[in-house]
């Protein structure tokens, strides 16, 4: 075969190309002749394919995404050091301490090979991070799978939960938090969104910029294999089963297999080279490999960047140039560098046994050219193809099915005697019942920073040893409620995703999202879309904190059935001094009490106790109250400050009863709960209103916490007291549960369907 | 009864870190000339007789491999 | 004088930090030791901390055995200079020789990382005077091969001479042998086990603070020597 450089390409504008094979439509193709002024090489077709693919270019969601942008306010941005653009968002967090932390989806190589899939999810996020010049401290995993007892979910669940932990684990990254949830509609369509969040100081911010005509360019980490070749703009496009060709070569798996220990070697290696201060730029490489951190790091810097892929190090045989550019090879990095700190660079690489290789060097022409062989195969301008990508407005329609959905099912509700099996019921129900057969096989303490993780509310870690800064994380959705009413469940999640944080004591300061849709091509997805991207945004107005940066990931269903619509909210909050965290589980103090804050009505529209029960999912979703969110924030920072709080949990899925289960089994105490006898009980146990806390107060703090709610305008409610003898929840005029019942109810629904 | 052997091998072009971790080692063990090591899988299944070919290729591509990211031979040898 | 106890990064290695921090909170000194370096620096004891050294693709600690580091372990072992190999590094201990036995894949096929009690079998080795004889400690479990064995006269021996040190109680969450956590050699000096003693030094970070007692138990033994 002939190689196709810029010269033969200029000689033949007549040539065929398969690009429509590799994701591109008519007009795309025909948009990169105009810019090329000549038909593409091999080479650039294979880098604007990837580049304009949905995944890369956000062709479909930029329009609405640029809401973000225009609600944020400058005081929502004046704690934020990078936001929505770069490779993660950055938060000044105090003390000197920068903190940065993305979510990113990798839901159908998880589908295809969940083990794999899953681990080089978690090894992407883990790039992003260091890419910011941040150390990376710990994971989080939200998860989406179809019913718990489908035959898929058993292949499907194991082998994504031994591949977030797999990975993990071997890099030395505690997993802190996340969810799982069951649906059927993420048949053929699971969710792995996996979080992580580094550290810096602020002086050590990283942005992938290739300034500084001369630098070099350093690809340094794995050697480039035929790994995932075409694989973002097929396997993330609209077929996932297109020619899964490079021009040229047999249908190639597009699955990569990660590599763990090199990551890890690669994390240790660059934290020592941003410590010696030898790194003008860096720039991970993700989905699309080198034709993404070439052509990023030149349109982000001076303008222009000459790369000799012959220098690449290969692990296959015969590679083309435009197998090279497009190949998803894991654990690998692209740093720009001074030619002066050149040899020091290598030295670091060699004391870690990183391969690392020049590949090029910063120009000041504007142009991204490659040469192969000694000739030219690549030569276009590098923000045509990593900024310039096709923009789509979507037709958008509200589905004709919506207002249907909205209106509540009748659905038959229990007798007060059947409360009690109710209540053990739903603990042990699939999206209810313990999480701990998925998160035992995560590591939780590796680095000795974990302050809370999994059962918690949310994870928190310590930042810096000496004044106990930290942060805590969440990750929340609700698919259901997003089904019913998008723009209210985009709110709902972020609402619940902020009181997780609250509830642990931390300040939320910063929110990320990863999400999840079915195809934009439909116009009632587009609408879910459009919907959750301005429900999120004006939620996060509401609360004044700002969202740094997200991801979205299209095209998750199958046939013509969507999954639920997703947006996965994280939110990260800050603490000053993680000894002041507030616990999940009562009974830190004998006597304690426990107060209900906030309202309960009669909300089960898209409840799991409609799912769990009825099958039926209709009605609206809870109603969202951020400003009560926010007072109810401000009252739990004052309660931990103060020494007045020492359990807190929130409310969610299950509602009360749920979280009394939970509270009690996870401090290991029993409690004693009246219910309010003006309130149907059923409604008080089984609803899901928004902007609930229960909390466990030391009884000496009690009238000084509840006078601080009352004056504040918070309503509470005296709902018990914790009692460590009785080793039972007592919920009076409903029943009596021991620990152990509860215990086997919530602990074994897991493990009986995965062991 | 006869004794099959199914090899379980990670496809060519698929990275092997385990086959690349021994590699690496040996040299440094003093070992040299070694240019590639690829690690792998080796099931031995005693069978009655009157299980066929095609049921044993079932067997390696339906379990014993993951044919996503593996390859398989399987052969029946002397028991 | 602070006793000076080296902790050693192999490539891979995760906790090697964790195990610092557990020496300085004991009053010790931790002294870093890198693993292409056939040198102890002059420390007192030795920490091989856990992790996955090397990926533990072929084996877990079969590779970092011969890393140049162990070299200078072995001969110092010989001594008697108190080792002690948490997970990772009681594998490596184990594949070097200097213990007995050899952690398989745990019985439940997958990786478990939980709170797990233990039973202080052995209060008379470098690193366990602190603790009381039979006493039940809450120590971090966290590993995928964690399972002990040990062919059955090296296991009889073990029993016999009383040199199981930690058993596993209330449940054993890998199938190790005789509930087996951590083993010392014949003359008490090193010690292995599964399960993490350097994430149980603080009850802010840790299921407790049991862990911390090893270290002070090293830092008595090379004060009094």
């Amino acid at each position: 075969m002939t190689l196709d450089t810029v010269k033969h390409a200029e000689s033949t504008p007549d040539t065929e190309q398969p690009y429509r094979e590799l994701g591109l439509k008519d007009d795309e193709y025909q948009r990169i002749r105009d810019i090329l002024g000549r038909r593409p090489t091999d080479a650039e077709l294979a880098m604007y394919s990837v580049m304009w693919s949905e995944h890369c270019s956000y062709k479909s969601s930029k329009v609405h995404l640029g809401y973000f942008g225009k609600t944020t306010t400058e005081e929502m941005r004046s704690k934020m050091l990078a936001g929505i653009g770069e490779n993660a968002g950055v938060v000044d967090i105090g003390d000197g301490w920068a903190v940065t932390f993305k979510a990113e989806s990798h839901n159908h190589p998880s589908y295809v090979e969940p083990y794999q899939g899953a681990a080089t999810g978690v090894g992407g996020i883990v790039r992003d991070i260091m890419a910011m010049g941040a150390r990376p401290l710990a994971v989080m995993d939200a998860l989406r799978f179809g019913a718990a007892d489908a035959p898929d979910t058993r292949r499907v669940l194991p082998g994504v939960v031994a591949g977030v932990g797999g990975y993990g684990n071997c890099l030395g990254l505690p997993n802190i938090g996340g969810e799982v949830v069951f649906d059927p509609t993420y048949i053929g369509n699971p969710l792995v969104n996996a979080l992580c969040v580094g550290a810096m100081r602020v002086e050590d911010l990283h942005l992938a910029h290739a300034s500084g005509t001369g630098n070099k360019v350093i690809l340094f980490g794995a050697r480039t294999g035929l790994d995932g070749i075409g694989g973002v703009s097929v396997l993330a496009s609209d077929t996932f089963s297109g020619d899964e060709t490079g021009p040229g070569r047999k249908k190639l798996p597009s699955v990569q297999v990660g590599d763990p220990f090199t990551e890890k070697v690669l994390i240790e290696c660059c934290l020592e080279l941003f410590q010696k201060r030898i790194v003008v730029g860096i720039q991970d490489l993700g989905g699309a490999g080198l034709s993404c951190a070439t052509s990023e790091l030149a349109a982000a810097g001076d303008g222009g960047m000459h790369v000799v892929l012959d220098s690449v190090p290969l692990r296959a045989k015969g590679m083309t140039p435009a197998e090279i550019l497009s190949s998803e090879s894991q654990e690998r990095m692209c740093a720009v560098v001074r030619p002066s700190d050149v040899d020091a660079f290598m030295a670091v690489c060699a004391k870690w046994d990183v391969t690392a290789t020049e590949i090029g060097e910063v120009t000041d022409t504007e142009r991204l050219v490659i040469t192969w062989h000694g000739e030219v195969v690549v030569d276009v301008p590098p923000r045509t193809v990593a900024h310039q990508g096709p923009v789509y407005h979507r037709p958008i329609e509200r589905p004709a099915d919506q207002d249907d959905l909205q209106v509540p099912a009748s659905l038959p509700r229990p007798q007060a005697s059947e409360l009690r099996d109710l209540v053990v019921r739903m603990a042990g129900s699939h999206n209810l019942a313990s999480r701990r057969w998925v998160t035992d096989q995560y590591d939780r303490y590796v680095r000795g920073g974990t302050v809370l993780a999994q059962p918690s509310d949310s994870g928190m870690i310590r930042i810096d040893e000496e004044t106990g800064r930290g942060v805590a994380l969440s990750l929340d959705s609700n698919g259901r409620y997003c089904k019913l009413d998008p723009y209210e469940g985009a709110k709902l999640a972020l609402a619940e995703a902020y009181r997780n944080v609250a509830v642990s004591g931390a300040t939320p300061v910063a929110v990320t999202n990863c999400m999840n849709f079915g195809s934009p091509e439909d116009p009632g997805v587009m609408w879910q879309f459009e919907q959750a991207v301005r429900g999120l945004a004006d939620g996060c107005v509401e609360l004044g904190i700002p969202v740094t940066g997200g991801n979205v990931s299209f095209y998750n269903q199958t046939g013509t059935t969507a999954i639920l619509p997703t947006p996965v909210v994280g939110v990260l909050g800050v603490i000053d001094d993680v000894r002041r965290r507030i616990p999940t589980g009562i009974g830190a103090e004998a006597g304690e009490t426990l107060i209900l804050l906030g309202d309960t009505r009669d909300e089960f529209g898209g409840s799991e106790w409609a799912h769990v029960v009825h099958g039926s999912l209709s009605g609206l979703p809870p109603k969202a109250d951020l400003a009560r969110e926010k007072l109810l924030a401000e009252i739990l920072r004052s309660g931990s400050r103060d020494g007045m709080v020492s359990a807190a949990h929130d409310l969610s899925e299950g509602g009360l009863a749920q979280a009394l289960v939970e509270a009690c089994l996870i401090g290991q105490t029993g409690a004693r709960v009246f219910l309010d006898p003006d309130q149907d009980a059923f409604v008080q146990l089984f609803s899901e209103s928004a902007g609930r806390v229960m909390v466990a107060v030391p009884r000496t703090e009690e009238l000084r916490f509840t006078d601080m709610c009352s004056a504040r305008g918070l309503p509470w409610r005296k709902l018990g007291v914790v009692d460590p003898d009785a080793g039972a929840l007592e919920i009076q005029d409903i029943g009596t549960f021991t620990l152990d019942e509860l215990r086997t109810a919530w602990e074994s629904t897991l493990p009986a369907l995965f062991d | 009864m006869a004794r099959v052997v199914v090899d379980v091998m990670p496809k060519p072009e698929i990275l092997d870190p385990q086959g690349q971790a021994v590699a690496k080692a040996l040299p440094r063990l003093g070992f040299q000339g070694v240019t590639e090591v690829r690690q792998g899988k080796r099931f031995e299944l005693e069978v009655d007789d009157d299980v066929d070919d095609e049921t044993l290729t079932k067997i390696a591509s339906g379990l014993l491999a993951n044919t996503v990211i593996e390859d398989f031979t399987v052969r029946r040898v002397e028991s | 004088m602070t006793a000076r106890v080296g902790v050693i990064t192999f490539p891979g290695t995760l906790d090697d930090q964790d195990a610092a921090r557990a020496v300085k909170y004991a009053g010790g000194e931790a002294v870093s030791l890198w693993h292409a370096d056939a040198d102890l620096r002059g420390v007192d004891a030795v920490i091989v901390p856990g992790g996955f050294s090397y990926g533990d693709y072929l084996r877990c600690g079969a590779i970092a055995r011969f890393a140049p580091v162990m070299g200078p372990v072995i001969e110092a072992a010989a001594k008697g200079m108190p080792i002690l190999g948490i997970c990772n590094g009681f594998q490596i201990l184990c594949e070097a020789g200097l213990l007995p036995g050899a952690l398989v894949r745990n019985s439940a096929m997958h990786f478990v990382c939980r709170d797990q009690w233990l039973k202080v079998d052995n209060t008379s080795t470098a690193w366990t005077t602190r603790y009381d004889q039979g006493a039940e400690i809450l120590i971090p479990l966290k590993s995928g091969e964690g399972g002990y064995v040990a062919e059955k006269p090296a296991l009889d021996e073990l029993e016999g001479e009383g040199r199981v040190v930690f058993r596993y109680a209330g449940g054993n969450p890998n199938g190790s042998l005789n509930d087996i956590a951590g083993i010392t050699d014949a003359r008490g000096r090193i010690v292995g086990l599964m399960p993490h003693p350097e994430h149980a030094i603080d009850a802010l970070t840790g299921p407790s603070d049991d862990g911390l007692g090893m270290f002070f138990s090293v830092l008595d033994a090379l004060v009094a020597a």
